[in-house]
């Protein structure tokens, strides 16, 4: 076991904006209506995360909150942020005013809705 | 059009930095530790490890598990975390396309060896936003303590 000098997760937000962010692993799909992204975000919570849309670009930062960690001295770190961010370009068919998100069990899941004009769609033929 | 979604500034950097985990990992060399991106593809949970003069505290972040199937076990001094992560599979016969799957799945188990002075019948486990923290209480006798000077005058 070494012993990194690196507090466990960083509790004070200077240092926090200091480190390096993690980046977190995501599955992203397409299906007819829209795009879904699952990003796993362990130790995130609703109050801290933030979902930033830019332009076109979508932002997913998130530090890390353990709880109390007063007098924790660490032992073995593999997880030594103490937050995550990372970015997506979207595309333009996307809706990005409608995007859903719900956050359970450290995981995010992302729905990012086409724009109505941009769905595939079933022109019925009617008999005259 | 698909594809550009996931060319995101960074992306270059972070198949770097995998290319040169699984090179290190490839030959040998177990300096890939020190990479400043702390997350270890292909090891699930990370483990956090820290102590408190009381206890010995085991962070796994596990996300998105029911804590109901996590299996916690502790046997001469080993910690054993496992259980099963369920991928999200899509339904059968609807036109999905998938992009990225980074997110692991399927079980997992990770063992930790615990200091000598950790009190076995004295755990607690809590599960919270995707992170299972384990406290391992330590032996009373180990604990720092104050010793009274008694005043024998």
């Amino acid at each position: 076991m070494s012993t990194p000098q690196q507090p466990l997760a960083r509790r004070d937000d200077n240092a926090v904006a200091d480190t390096p962010a993690m980046i977190p692993l995501v599955d992203v799909t397409e299906d007819e209506a829209g795009i879904t992204l699952v990003a796993d975000l362990p130790g995130a919570n609703r109050d801290t995360l933030s979902l930033n849309v830019d332009g076109d670009t979508l932002t997913i930062e998130a530090p890390l909150a353990l709880g109390e960690l007063s007098d924790l001295q660490p032992l073995y770190a593999e997880v030594r942020s103490g937050r995550y961010r990372r970015s997506f370009t979207l595309s333009r068919e996307l809706d990005s005013s409608r995007i859903d998100a719900t956050l359970r069990d450290g995981v995010l899941t992302l729905r990012l809705p086409k724009l109505e004009q941009a769905r595939p769609r079933r022109i019925d033929v009617r008999t005259a | 059009m698909a594809s550009s979604y996931l060319r995101f500034p960074g992306d270059l950097f972070a198949d770097f930095d995998d290319l040169h985990r699984q090179l290190d990992r490839l030959l040998g060399s177990r300096t890939a530790n020190s990479s400043i991106r702390a997350v270890q593809r292909g090891t699930f949970p990370a483990v956090n490890v820290g102590v408190t003069p009381e206890a010995v505290d085991i962070f796994a972040f596990a996300p998105g598990i029911d804590p109901g199937k996590l299996d916690v076990t502790i046997d001469k001094g080993l910690l054993t975390i496992s259980g099963e992560r369920i991928a999200a599979a899509p339904e059968a016969g609807a036109k999905v396309n998938v992009y990225a799957r980074e997110r692991s799945a399927g079980s997992f188990r990770r063992v930790v060896s615990l200091p000598e002075d950790a009190d076995p019948d004295r755990v607690s486990a809590d599960y919270r936003d995707g992170v299972l923290r384990i406290q391992v209480q330590k032996r009373e006798a180990s604990r720092p303590r104050r010793i009274e000077v008694k005043d024998a005058r």
